[in-house]
């Protein structure tokens, strides 16, 4: 019997290796779910046949999980994937504590190597919980969660790492007290999630998110290990290596390293140029102006940022392109790495809206062809097409690879005031001899420039 | 009696270095299968990768034992349910938003 479940625990992570691989291609990434699907059911179904297990805890559980996930999943806004993905993340990590957490309680004679794994899956875990309900609360944008400052950052995480590992100590080597040291060691981490994720601000976020979902799946790896279960480690090292890998192409795309994301302050230096100095020249324009110089446009490319997906403009930004199209003018998407709130939002977002995916370009692949655009429209995005990044070696975003919008012959910026961006600092292109800024609500300009384009 | 308690640690330790043989295993085949991917999946693999992480459903369903006190049952219940919005929604919301990638003609 245990030969035919550890026989399926390997088909199990076969599937899901093979799913992770269908994920990565647009033509397979249905059915690459979908195995991932079939080897967790695979999983859970033959668990089941280990003996003295509680049917009806069991059944309750899932039954009830499987309600909520569902309404989760039908009823989410696509702006609100971000958030979605986080608080998923969280739940996770929170049943990986609390597995643990029992099984501490039902092993025989756990040796060294499964109280340590026991003790790291306390930890990661439960940092997963908190940090991802923080990433979540923000993400949905409570306000108040911006405002706390963690006093003495780096030395509060400091103390409270240093307890959490000397409760992990009391796991491994005390066993009258090792529950209690692992719930103790547990309550620490909750609170090391939180001061960890709270002061990292929102652009960031795309960073967090990743690095959260790596976490999660090293929670469940090491709970295999407290287990002995080969599925849970394979799955669970997939996963975390997944998440490594998102977080590394993130901080790439921002030129900084993961320590700096996570501990660093992003901010003006002092030593840059004031706003006023730089925005004395800024010309503004209307939806008309806009309108008529898309008339006798042949190219045009569109920059959307995080700023399209809170005036949820992605559709109206859809039926532009329809009508652009419709008119034989070429339209493409120029799309950043770190546009948005997580990896991959502007593309969910635009793929919601029906832009096709071949329009969707890639930074590297844009920016070459970017003098050959008549028009680069900007839609809520900033740092990342602030030419500063490739200019000022003393620029907080120094070096921090940009789409050059600058570029093309006329570049119209459509943002409701001239505040900077998360980095902080004014924007030169705002003022650019070749730019235009349409102050405008997102989703009202692209509406107006629509409406324009009909009526002339 | 100390010579059996020495071949119980020593049988432990085979087996966690052979788990962690896997493990490590494991996080290349990771890193290599999912290294070339186009930003255009970086939130579906993100969401269905997350949906793969909620595997510790397998250790709540372990841990829901028949004879454990109220306690472990407590806490196990709560892992299975939680594991299992997390497998469920993930999958399902991966599902809806590859969904919108297909081609539409």
């Amino acid at each position: 019997m245990d030969q035919l479940i550890e026989l399926a625990y390997l088909a199990a992570a076969v599937l899901f290796i093979l799913g992770l691989k269908g994920l990565t291609r647009p033509k397979s990434a249905v059915r690459g779910n979908l195995l991932g699907a079939c080897g967790m059911l695979l999983a859970v179904v033959v668990t089941l046949m280990q003996r003295g297990l509680s049917f009806e805890l069991i059944g309750g559980g899932v039954a009830l999980g499987a309600v909520i996930g569902a309404v989760f999943a039908t009823r989410v806004q696509m702006t609100a994937m971000p958030e979605m993905v986080a608080l998923f993340n969280g739940f996770g990590g929170i049943a990986s504590t609390l597995v643990a957490g029992v099984a501490l309680t039902q092993l025989d004679t756990p040796g060294k190597p499964e109280l340590i794994a026991t003790a790291l899956s306390g930890l990661i875990g439960a940092v997963t919980f908190t940090g991802s309900l923080v990433a979540w609360g923000k993400l949905a944008g409570v306000r108040k969660l911006d405002q706390i400052i963690v006093p003495m950052q780096h030395v509060t995480n400091a103390i409270l790492l240093l307890m959490c590992l000397v409760m992990a100590y009391g796991v491994v080597n005390s066993s009258e007290h090792a529950v209690l040291c692992y719930w103790m060691l547990s309550a620490v981490a909750f609170v090391i999630g939180v001061t960890l994720v709270v002061s990292i601000g929102g652009a960031d976020m795309p960073v967090v998110i990743a690095l959260l979902n790596s976490y999660s799946g090293l929670a469940a790896a090491a709970t295999g290990f407290v287990l002995g279960n080969t599925v849970l480690i394979i799955s669970g090292s997939l996963v975390g290596a997944s998440g490594l890998i998102l977080t590394q192409v993130m901080c790439v795309a921002m030129n900084r390293s993961l320590t700096n994301v996570l501990f660093g302050r992003m901010g003006p230096k002092g030593d840059g140029p004031s706003a006023d100095e730089v925005y004395a020249n800024v010309k503004s324009t209307t939806a008309d102006e806009v309108a008529m110089l898309l008339e006798v446009a042949s190219r045009v490319v569109i920059v959307p940022g995080y700023g399209m997906a809170v005036s949820q403009a992605q559709h109206t930004v859809s039926d532009l392109r329809k009508l652009l199209v419709a008119r034989q003018i070429t339209v493409d998407f120029a799309i950043h790495p770190v546009a948005g709130r997580m990896p991959g939002h502007m593309n969910v977002l635009l793929a919601e809206a029906d832009v096709p995916y071949e329009s969707l370009r890639e930074m590297d692949e844009i920016n070459p062809t970017m003098e050959q655009a008549d028009i680069a429209i900007v839609l809520g995005a900033n740092d990342v097409v602030n030419p500063l990044a490739r200019t000022d070696p003393n620029s907080p975003i120094a070096g921090m690879p940009i789409i050059d919008v600058d570029k093309a012959r006329t570049v119209v910026v459509i943002k409701r005031s001239l505040s900077p961006g998360f980095a902080g600092i004014p924007n030169p292109l705002f003022a650019a001899d070749n730019s235009l800024m349409l102050f405008a609500d997102g989703r009202q300009a692209v509406q107006d420039i629509i409406k324009a384009l009909n009526e002339g | 009696m100390p010579i059996l308690l020495a071949e119980t640690a020593s049988a432990s330790t085979d087996s966690f270095m052979l788990l962690l043989a896997i493990f490590v295993l494991a996080v290349f085949i990771g890193i290599e299968v999912i290294a070339k991917i186009p930003p255009t999946l970086h939130t579906p693999l993100m969401s269905g990768s997350n949906a793969i992480s909620g595997i510790t459903l397998v250790g709540a369903v372990m841990a829901s034992q028949l004879d454990a006190g109220f306690m472990s049952k407590s806490l196990a219940f709560a892992a299975v349910t939680l594991a299992t919005i997390n497998v469920v929604g993930g999958f399902m919301v991966t599902h809806r938003m590859l969904g919108m990638f297909r081609r539409k003609d």
